[in-house]
């Protein structure tokens, strides 16, 4: 509880500096118009949406910069995907089976759950359709039997995310 | 190099086109919106193309801003077609 | 110099001529497969790279050809672009899952292998 306010100002300040940095970005011209005009607008949206990056009072640079670490194996999974995808649609017999699997999870946070689900859609063959945030539990569509298997079986993907959040 | 933007842009213009037919014969309203839903993601590219074509900075916010307004647009539907009403009183 | 132009032009062109491969497949896909999810499986896949994949090739000509020696306007525009990738990456796969949880909730039905198109 006393932890709280000295949240509330840091996460103002930082939306405030964000928000600042990206308007002067977008115009590119330092008159004093358009800064005077960036301060006001800049400091009304931070007051109103001040828990945009910092929630609960506190900034972990942790989660971040395995994040970040995570990244590269993701955008490689991406073009597995697409190669995958058009594989599949240019085939004289278009080889597809759907079906919809489910499975849980132990990921509970909105950030891991997010993060996830954007994961599963943008690898090979599988787009999530309902996530139940309770118990986390994930309804799949895949395209094939291969795809599907891999996130069942295997569960390369939800360790990787568990990893990065610190909740396996 | 312009000239292989301007052939760029009309091979866009053809796969708009391929989208527009399924937007018009899908049967039910679930494929029409994937249709303009994809008809909205190949403009946002095209107006970055034209920007570079007709050598005018303004068109780069303006895809920006659409983009944003594809998806805002998208959810909003989706959001009307599952329940019945967007706001729940 | 002459022959750096030449080579980031053949980069460029690649880039280009690979995301429009990618867009042509994504609609194609969106008029062969046989049912709406599948329908989707296609498009929210093949048409994120393929854009991204064609602002980046504008962005690379854009260092090369427009960046040295301009003013500060036009050497922000690249990180605009970049900007503009990362939001494509973020928005377009939650707006296919959107659509799939409203067309599964509401009732669609899938279709299995057998089935007739719909």
């Amino acid at each position: 509880m006393t932890n709280d306010k000295g949240g509330k100002w840091f996460g103002f300040l930082l939306t405030f500096v964000v928000m600042y940095l990206f308007w002067i970005l977008l115009s590119g011209i330092f008159d004093a118009l358009h800064l005077g005009a960036g301060l006001i607008c800049c400091a009304i949206v931070a007051f109103i949406s001040h828990d945009l990056f910092v929630k609960d009072g506190g900034l972990e640079t942790g989660k971040f910069f395995r994040l970040l670490k995570y990244i590269p194996w993701e955008l490689w999974q991406i073009v597995l995907a697409n190669l995958d995808v058009a594989y599949r649609v240019l085939h004289p017999k278009m080889p597809i089976d759907p079906r919809v699997i489910e499975f849980e999870t132990t990921l509970r946070s909105d950030f891991a759950l997010v993060t996830l689900a954007n994961s599963i859609t943008l690898t090979p063959g599988t787009i999530t359709i309902i996530v139940d945030p309770e118990i986390g539990k994930f309804w799949v569509h895949a395209v094939a039997k291969a795809p599907g298997d891999a996130l069942l079986v295997d569960k390369t993907m939800q360790t990787k995310v568990a990893e990065v959040y610190n909740e396996l | 190099m312009i000239q292989i933007f301007l052939t760029i842009g009309v091979l866009i213009a053809v796969t708009i086109l391929l989208a527009l037919y399924r937007a018009a014969l899908g049967p039910g309203v679930f494929n029409r919106t994937v249709a303009v839903n994809v008809i909205g993601t190949k403009t946002v590219v095209l107006l970055v193309l034209i920007g570079y074509y007709f050598e005018r900075p303004l068109f780069f916010d303006l895809s920006l801003l659409y983009a944003l307004l594809n998806f805002i647009g998208t959810l909003i539907f989706a959001k009307y077609l599952e329940r019945g009403e967007i706001w729940s009183s | 110099m002459v022959e750096l132009i030449g080579i980031i032009e053949g980069i460029v062109t690649l880039f280009l001529a690979l995301g429009i491969f990618f867009m042509f497949t994504g609609a194609i896909g969106l008029l062969r497969f046989p049912d709406f999810y599948t329908r989707l499986h296609a498009t929210g896949k093949c048409d994120t790279l393929g854009e991204v994949l064609i602002i980046s090739g504008l962005l690379i000509y854009h260092l090369f050809v427009y960046s040295p020696g301009a003013e500060l306007s036009v050497k922000l525009v690249p990180i605009k672009l970049l900007f503009l990738i990362a939001f494509i990456f973020l928005t377009n796969p939650t707006g296919t899952h959107a659509l799939m949880k409203a067309g599964y909730t509401t009732g669609v039905k899938p279709w299995k292998l057998g089935e007739k198109r719909q």
